[in-house]
């Protein structure tokens, strides 16, 4: 791909995360709630009081002037400051990044993995037993929703089983001996957020995998494939993958900020410190500053991903090159 | 010996419907150097008889009878790695290239080299080597194997496509539509090329169409089929100045003649008969002018209605005589 044509994507890329950011400020803005509201539960608040906290998170501003307040201390790096945590945004939603991408990652990758090799082999071997219960398999988990999954899940091997534990990251209050002892905890801990989540984006992937790799081989370049004399092993490696995978990288690409948004359910579900939980309390607060920092971040993670995708398929399929 | 005898061939689908007798039996051959033309309408067996020359059927397509006698060997009775051998090498397939024959991920000189490889073993550097000859072979600079199919016209692409079936100097070609969805120009370049090259390199040619009038100038011998049979068979001349078959008659009547008065061709009532219900008699009759009791009843033989000329009906040499 030509230079060129990547600093015009990143251009592209910043233009749409600046229109993001005046809708992320929008957005809030018009949903029903008010922060005061939640902040100030207790009755007997003087309106002195509930004007100087006005005052003091800058509410008592007219709109236009909150708005332009709001995209300069963007530039300036600052987010504001979240109403329920009294920290700055970036330093909240900082120490919440890495059990969210801990935690995504894994799936993810657990995901794709599985996903794909589910999908070649259901393909592969279409019409038979193997393929009729993957498929089953697939669409099942596909349409379970995430959070009765996840319920269901604590049911067995919590409730039931006692086999680990049903929420944080960590066991509270206990110190660890060694690194190896806090790594054990954590992978008990892990197991069943991880599984969660993987199990719903298998389907997708296993699904979609299924159906492009079908019709990669319905393709006449597999009949002239096959007819040089080819084993079939190699036809579908060397011809009808390469084919089959364009589709996914797309899948991939799109589904990884869906998932960073997705991870709310799993994360309220079994308490996992991570940024879909905290934008869940945010919301459920009406935390402006944070909401509109967590969106942020999501939407650039969703940009990213597809300027990433972009570039990928530029080199992996030569038709897109120029 | 021949090059290539089908006997009997037949070859049948096993559909959730039922058995579909696509190839019923059918019986060609063809010398070395000799081009044949397989016609007739979309639907008839033409392709799947092709196919089952390579042994490259879908899977619910089997060979349930007949011989296909390649150079004496029978390919119904190899077993699949040496029917893998034998494909490219003895038998290489000139699909529709214009369309999807091309991976389009893959670089076209590749894809021509790896069947090189596949069969004769050698270093890529020399397949590559030879792939740049044999685009010169087909008119086309050798520095484009370094292509994608879709940097090609779709001429160019076919021309790659044969190209690719020459690689092994294999001793059957097979075309299957090879110039359909080309234009007129183009295609008459790619027919010109095909006759001169199986005239240069003395190979059989099976070409597969439903146009009947490209298959004259380029063709030795034409082959009619409708519904899974062999309907005529006869050298050109035989087949254009002495048919022997009414449903070659009306096909050669359903291209116009531009030397005559404008006439919009006479096309063929009635659609070919359901293949999962075969009726009893001449597969033909309902479409047929020339239809009588017998025809209902009684499934003609295909009898010598001239030297090599064989047709396969009731009142062959009726037509034979004009009518």
């Amino acid at each position: 791909m030509h230079k060129g044509t990547i600093a015009k994507k990143l251009f592209y890329a910043f233009v749409t995360i600046m229109i993001v950011l005046v809708f992320n400020y929008i957005l809030f803005r018009v949903l029903p709630g008010d922060p005061l509201a939640m902040m100030m539960r207790n009755p007997k608040a003087t309106p002195e009081m509930i004007e100087g906290i006005k005052h003091f998170y800058g509410l008592d501003q007219p709109w236009h002037i909150q708005f332009f307040t709001y995209f300069k201390n963007m530039f300036a790096g600052d987010f504001g400051t979240s109403f329920v945590f009294k920290a700055p945004v970036i330093q909240v939603v900082a120490g919440r990044i890495l059990p969210t991408v801990l935690l995504v990652g894994l799936a993810e990758i657990i995901a794709i993995l599985v996903g794909i090799v589910i999908g070649v082999l259901a393909a592969w071997k279409r019409g038979t037993r193997l393929d009729v219960g993957t498929l089953g398999f697939s669409l099942i988990t596909y349409s379970v929703p995430t959070f009765w999954l996840g319920m269901i899940m604590i049911v067995i091997f919590c409730v039931g089983l006692h086999l680990f534990p049903t929420s944080g990251m960590f066991t509270p209050g206990k110190s660890f001996i060694s690194t190896g002892a806090m790594l054990h905890d954590l992978v008990k801990h892990m197991v069943l957020p991880v599984l969660t989540m993987s199990l719903v984006l298998i389907g997708e992937y296993a699904l979609t995998m299924r159906n492009t790799l079908i019709d990669v081989l319905s393709e006449d370049y597999i009949t002239t494939a096959r007819a040089k004399g080819f084993r079939e092993r190699y036809v579908l490696t060397k011809h009808a993958l390469p084919n089959a995978m364009l589709p996914m990288i797309t899948i991939i690409a799109i589904n990884f900020g869906f998932i960073v948004a997705g991870a709310i359910q799993v994360e309220t579900i079994f308490s996992w410190p991570g940024l879909g939980r905290l934008m869940y309390e945010a919301l459920s607060a009406r935390d402006y500053p944070l909401l509109q920092g967590i969106f942020l971040l999501v939407t650039v993670c969703v940009i990213v991903a597809n300027v990433l995708a972009d570039i990928t398929y530029a080199y992996i399929d030569p038709r897109v090159k120029n | 010996m021949a090059l290539l005898e089908v006997k009997h061939l037949k070859t049948y689908f096993d559909t959730l419907k039922g058995q579909y007798k696509a190839v019923d039996d059918v019986n060609f051959d063809l010398e070395y150097g000799e081009a044949l033309g397989l016609v007739g309408e979309s639907g008839c067996g033409k392709t799947t008889c092709a196919l089952s020359i390579a042994r490259l059927l879908p899977k619910e397509g089997k060979i349930y009878g007949g011989k296909i006698l390649l150079e004496g060997t029978d390919m119904v009775q190899l077993s699949d790695d040496q029917i893998r051998e034998k494909r490219w090498k003895d038998v290489s397939i000139v699909f529709q290239g214009a369309m999807n024959a091309l991976n389009p991920v893959m670089k076209v000189g590749d894809q021509i080299a790896e069947a090189i490889m596949l069969h004769e073993k050698i270093k890529k550097e020399d397949a590559l080597r030879r792939t740049e000859r044999l685009f010169e072979l087909v008119e086309m600079p050798a520095d484009r194997i370094r292509n994608y199919p879709h940097e090609f016209s779709g001429g160019m692409k076919q021309r790659a496509m044969i190209a690719m079936a020459l690689a092994c100097n294999p001793k059957i070609i097979i075309g299957d539509e090879p110039t359909t969805a080309l234009d007129v120009m183009v295609q008459a370049q790619i027919l010109n090329l095909l006759e001169k090259l199986r005239r240069e390199l003395n190979m059989g040619l099976i070409l597969i169409t439903h146009d009947l009038s490209i298959l004259g100038e380029t063709c030795d011998k034409i082959a009619v089929m409708y519904a899974g049979k062999i309907v005529e068979i006869g050298m050109v001349e035989d087949i254009f100045e002495r048919t022997a078959h009414p449903y070659t008659k009306r096909l050669i009547s359903c291209f116009p003649n531009i030397s005559k008065d404008k006439v919009i061709p006479a096309g063929i009532e009635g659609i070919p008969q359901n293949m999962l219900e075969p009726q009893p008699g001449c597969s033909f009759y309902p479409r047929c002018h020339l239809a009588t009791d017998l025809c209902k009843t009684e499934v003609p033989t295909s009898i010598e209605v001239g030297k090599k000329h064989f047709s396969a009906c009731h009142r062959a040499s009726e037509v034979l005589n004009g009518r």
